[in-house]
């Protein structure tokens, strides 16, 4: 559905992408991770056709990016933070504007401006929303009508916890509807949750793909065990019989709080592949 | 078709709420009507604001709107998501022009009302056809300009020149004689007239040559910027 194979973008001297390749089948939700300036959103004007790349080969709906028609576009969503809205209209007459060129009905809207939470402010204008209700207008506009692949630049960025989860939902609800889902994020709870297999972008090169689970499993070297004593004290433990001993004692008695085991999760794992963190 | 009447539609909307581009629509009908009946000197020409007015008109308002929506649309990047959703770069300034001429023209309707019934069909043919080019012009500085500062900085000399030349020409003979190889002069010409008959060759060959050369630049620019 969405493939790419070896695809290389400069930007002047400076290149960006350095042989980018990944296959995503039909259906699945896609999440690629990495820090900023990574080339996420680059990535995405590839995939999309609005940004010339110098080498490889870029499809989706089987088809080359470069030859994509109108009508491929009406089935393709996409939502991205350079995308604007129109300041002076008001939300429903924002979204009105491509209801008409889908041909979606007027009572549609209402639904869907419902459906991300923006009911209370139809008639408002867009330049009087604030960051987190623009950001879900723009999400509304990409869920008017029913395409069959999404492309999400950061859908939740700077969007309180409630609201992510409810973008979280119609996200998982869109998979269920057979819809193939690519999306960006700085955030790994977020990818963890929602993604069948991600890819680590750093630097313009994926350092490691894979389902999330996979991922933090295969980094999984260091299998410590981490316990909070009732005194205040951390200590940590590996893996072996004598370990094994000394936890059982402290145990029987009572001086455990609480015991974690400490699995890479894959902010850990980006950090050991790449030495940087994700978010900051 | 239907994304062409989407496009007009929404400017409508827009234009209600977007202070600067409504003013240049009503602010030459409204001192037009104000001033043609508010004054009245003995021995003026007849009809002397509502010429003077109409032709500040052709070469300003039109030319303002379509560089300040289209440089604004590329600025604020819904233009582009509006070429993602299927409408085309064509469909798209046809919207924009065709819109700006209709509600450039119903102005031009509300300049008329001073005028002889049998003179209102000659002016209004004129008019369209000034506004039709000022049109052209304007498309040409939004498409070129990548932000409205940008366009503003390049609208202002072509709106001096289109005009304001024409109103120093009346004082100015010299002024006069550079000022005829542009439209806006000519079509002044041809409404000091105000009949078909009255058009000379000389006034047909320079707004068909001035129309000549905003199709061929607006289509140049046009090939070399695109839309995005
Ligand atoms: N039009 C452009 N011209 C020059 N350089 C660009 C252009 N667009 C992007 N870049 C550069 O490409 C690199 C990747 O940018 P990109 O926007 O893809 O990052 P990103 O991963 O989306 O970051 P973020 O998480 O902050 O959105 C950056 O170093 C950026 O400066
Ligand atoms: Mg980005």
């Amino acid at each position: 559905m969405i493939r790419c194979k070896d695809i290389h973008k400069s930007f002047g001297e400076k290149e960006v992408l350095k042989g980018i390749s990944f296959d995503i089948p039909n259906g699945k939700i896609f999440g690629l991770l990495g820090p900023s300036g990574a080339g996420k959103t680059t990535l995405i004007k590839i995939l999309t056709g609005q940004l010339d790349f110098e080498k490889g080969e870029a499809y989706i709906l089987n088809k080359d990016v470069s030859k994509l028609t109108g009508e491929d576009k009406a089935d393709i969503g996409i939502m991205m933070d350079q995308f604007g809205v129109y300041e002076r209209l008001s939300c429903m007459d924002n979204l009105k504007i491509f209801a008409d060129i889908y041909g979606i009905p007027k009572s549609r809207i209402i639904e869907t401006l419902a459906l991300v939470g923006l009911e209370d402010a139809i008639n408002k204008a867009a330049s009087d929303l604030s960051k987190g209700m623009r950001v879900r207008l723009q999400l509304a506009r990409v869920f008017l009508n029913t395409p069959s692949i999404l492309f999400l630049d950061e859908p939740t960025t700077g969007l309180d916890p409630m609201t992510q989860k409810l973008i979280h939902k119609i996200i998982l609800d869109k998979k269920e509807s057979g819809c193939t889902i690519f999306l960006t994020t700085h955030n790994m709870e977020e990818a963890a949750k929602l993604c069948d297999e991600v890819a680590l972008l750093n630097e313009g090169v994926i350092v490691d793909s894979g389902s999330p689970k996979d991922i933090c499993r295969r980094y999984n070297h260091q299998k410590k065990i981490l316990i909070h004593l009732t005194s205040g004290k951390d200590m940590e433990f590996t893996h072996d019989g004598k370990c094994a001993e000394q936890i059982c004692r402290l145990m029987e008695d009572g001086k455990i709080e609480t015991i974690h085991s400490s699995e890479p999760n894959l902010e850990t794992v980006f950090l050991e592949l790449t030495g940087r963190k994700l978010e900051d | 078709m239907k994304n062409i009447l989407i496009i007009i539609k929404k400017e409508i909307k827009d234009t209600l709420k977007n202070k600067a581009v409504f003013l240049q629509f009503v602010i030459m009908p409204v001192l037009t009507l104000i001033m043609e009946n508010a004054i009245n000197v003995e021995g003026m020409p007849e009809l002397y604001f509502m010429k003077m007015f109409s032709i500040m008109f052709i070469g300003m308002a039109p030319l303002a709107a379509c560089a300040a929506i289209i440089s604004e649309e590329k600025e604020k990047n819904t233009l582009r998501v509006l070429m993602m959703s299927n409408v085309k770069p064509w469909q798209y300034l046809i919207g924009i022009g065709v819109y700006v001429w209709i509600i450039c023209m119903c102005g031009a309707a509300v300049m008329s009302i001073g005028l002889k019934g049998k003179d209102v069909l000659i002016y209004l043919s004129v008019m369209g056809v000034g506004f039709a080019i000022s049109i052209l012009i304007g498309s040409c500085v939004g498409i070129y300009a990548k932000n409205q500062m940008v366009a503003t900085s390049l609208y202002m000399p072509v709106f001096m020149v289109l005009a304001f030349l024409p109103m120093l020409a009346l004082f100015n003979e010299t002024i006069k004689k550079v000022s005829k190889i542009f439209y806006t002069q000519q079509i002044r010409m041809i409404l000091d007239d105000m009949s078909f008959d009255g058009i000379t060759y000389q006034s047909a060959i320079i707004v068909s040559v001035n129309t000549a050369l905003a199709i061929a630049l607006f289509f140049l620019i046009f090939k070399k910027k695109g839309l995005e």
